[in-house]
């Protein structure tokens, strides 16, 4: 997959109410989650928004509520995938179970700047940062593990291929 | 050896003798929790998976707390879309109607979680439970749906960090003044991905309830799971609840691994109150000056306990509210509201002119009943004080026990409960 696109950049211990307000709860359309994205501390996040583009944030992205409507309204709003020094726990699952790719990069704050253009290569572990002379920055894929879950295409899919592998009837 | 209480309980349930820091493993749920936010979109990635019955009718629990009563047609039709699918399967532990009550509080008093268990719950504060001894920890909506559909889950075993809690406590500190106060040591990731385990003599002298507290706020801290080694507390608590059941006690090995070992001498801590907008800002309520409030919310799976209620009780007794101050109270479940009457608690509450609400998540997470608007302030012991967390992006939330939270109603003002 290829992921292209401007950096949006947030601060450290962005949490889930501020990715999606609990007012938001209520709804299950995953385009209507897309429009109220980051509203909870960005408003203006759905006018600069672009499909393809990377969110750039700091540390414990996520944090707060296991509320998947977080990850699955950042992905209906069109972001390819969201770069942090680190991720809370639950965030983390709900962003692989769902397939919204994640990349833990040391100092992404500083290294990244708002608008820059980036080129991420998931399968190299790869990101070139077409904003700043091309400067490349690698980062360590995920442990085997969890790459069959993405490679699988997310959680369900995954489950589906091991239900069908051991001959449970399905629907 | 050399296996923590919550390493025991993931090896004991992947059918292994031990397991490891870092080793994934899938193990088997004794209890998969969700509600009406988190159940819905469960509910569709359980359509895509294609099974038509989930793994077993009494190990799913369903409670509708969060939007109820309906708060508007959305969450109606969000609770009616749960009902049914909840129906539909026969669950056996469906809470609907005049037996809802908030899901971590709700969960122990009905038995249905129990020491030596994997729960794991479509809900952050899932980590509550782990105050039982179970592995208790908190997922999203396609993880749930999955171990509805295969009665398992994928875990990497955490890393432990230890914090052993010594001395007396003063008069007014609770496990929830334990908890700030190491929130605010470690910081909101000090414990990201590790299970915390409480342990100590002071942790020892805390009741279930307020052990039920501090393990809830775990997730604050980044925490896997919160976890308290089951003693003889647990098990006058758990005995009349177990109906026959068997349960599996375990305990940390005495040279069991542990990432960091952090010691509080709990003398030396006062009542706690976090500062907006992370629980991390905690601070002795003694340097929180004039800070004047609009609203109390003395509830929420952290504190909507009985004891919490007495304690909220005991400040107000014979007081009033501040005239400018809105008083909100949520007993956690039905037979808190039943007990609070009984004992009186009720009684006082009205008498100082405290709003007495629904078994609800209410306001805690911004739903309903005790919404904030621009520049308004809260004090809450509710578990989250993020921007935006009750209501309007300008309001602000202060974190604390029921007992700061009473007094501070009372004086219209954050205050110490010496001070009323």
């Amino acid at each position: 997959m290829e992921i292209k696109g401007k950096a949006l950049k947030y601060r450290d211990n962005i949490n889930t109410d501020e990715i999606i307000p609990a007012k938001f709860l209520n709804i299950r359309s995953e385009e209507e989650l897309g429009r109220h994205c980051m509203e909870g501390i960005d408003l203006l996040f759905n006018s600069k928004v672009r499909k393809g583009d990377v969110i750039v944030a700091g540390r414990n992205f996520g944090c707060g509520s296991s509320r998947e409507h977080a990850p699955v309204s950042i992905k209906a709003a069109g972001i390819s995938c969201v770069i942090a020094e680190s991720f809370a726990r639950i965030f983390f699952r709900n962003a692989i179970n769902i397939g919204l790719p994640i990349i833990e990069l040391k100092d992404s704050s500083k290294k990244i700047s708002e608008n820059d253009i980036l080129e991420v290569n998931l399968e190299k572990g790869k990101i070139i940062n077409h904003s700043k002379n091309n400067e490349e920055y690698t980062f360590f894929a995920f442990p085997e593990f969890l790459k069959n879950i993405i490679n699988t295409g997310g959680l369900i899919p995954y489950i589906k291929a091991d239900i069908n592998k051991k001959g449970v009837k399905t629907k | 050896m050399k296996q923590t209480i919550t390493q025991k309980i993931l090896a004991n349930h992947c059918g292994k003798k031990e397991v490891q820091p870092g080793e994934f493993i899938e193990a088997n749920v004794d209890v998969a929790l969700s509600n009406d936010i988190t159940s819905p979109l469960a509910i569709q990635q359980f359509r895509e998976v294609g099974i038509k019955s989930i793994y077993d009718k009494n190990k799913v629990v369903i409670v509708l707390d969060h939007f109820t009563p309906n708060k508007d047609i959305k969450s109606a039709e969000q609770c009616k879309f749960v009902r049914n699918f909840a129906h539909e399967q026969k669950l056996k532990h469906f809470f609907d109607c005049g037996n809802v009550g908030i899901e971590h509080v709700l969960l122990p008093e009905q038995g249905i979680v129990l020491p030596g268990q994997v729960i794991i719950g479509a809900d952050s504060h899932t980590c509550t439970y782990g105050a039982l001894g179970a592995f208790s920890s908190g997922v999203g909506s396609t993880d749930l749906a999955s171990v509805w559909a295969r009665g398992k889950v994928w875990l990497k075993v955490p890393e432990t960090m230890k914090f052993v809690f010594k001395g007396k406590r003063k008069k007014w500190v609770y496990g929830k003044d334990f908890i700030l106060y190491t929130i605010g040591k470690i910081g909101v990731d000090g414990a990201n991905y590790k299970s915390m385990e409480f342990a100590g003599d002071a942790t020892r002298f805390l009741s279930v309830a307020q052990r039920l507290t501090m393990c809830n706020m775990a997730i604050e801290a980044g925490g896997k799971n919160g976890i308290i080694e089951p003693d003889e507390l647990t098990m006058k608590y758990i005995k009349p609840k177990l109906k026959g059941r068997k349960i599996n006690l375990f305990k940390s090995d005495a040279d069991a691994q542990y990432c960091d070992i952090m010691e509080f001498d709990v003398s030396k801590i006062d009542p706690q109150v976090s500062l907006p907008h992370l629980p991390e800002n905690s601070k002795s309520v003694k340097e929180v000056k004039n800070i004047t409030i609009d609203q109390s919310v003395i509830g929420s799976c952290t504190n909507g306990h009985l004891e919490d209620l007495e304690i909220a009780a005991r400040v107000l007794k014979g007081k009033k509210v501040h005239p400018y101050v809105r008083l909100l109270i949520f007993p956690a479940t039905p037979l808190i509201y039943q007990q609070a009457m009984k004992k009186g608690y009720m009684d006082i509450f009205m008498k100082a002119g405290a709003i007495i609400n629904p078994p609800t998540c209410g306001p805690c997470l911004g739903g309903h009943l005790g919404i904030l608007t621009k520049g308004e302030r809260c004090i809450a012991t509710t578990n989250r004080n993020f921007v935006g967390r009750m209501g309007d992006l300008e309001s602000e939330v202060y974190l604390s026990n029921p007992a700061v939270a009473a007094a501070s109603a009372i004086k219209g003002k954050i205050t110490s409960p010496e001070e009323v």
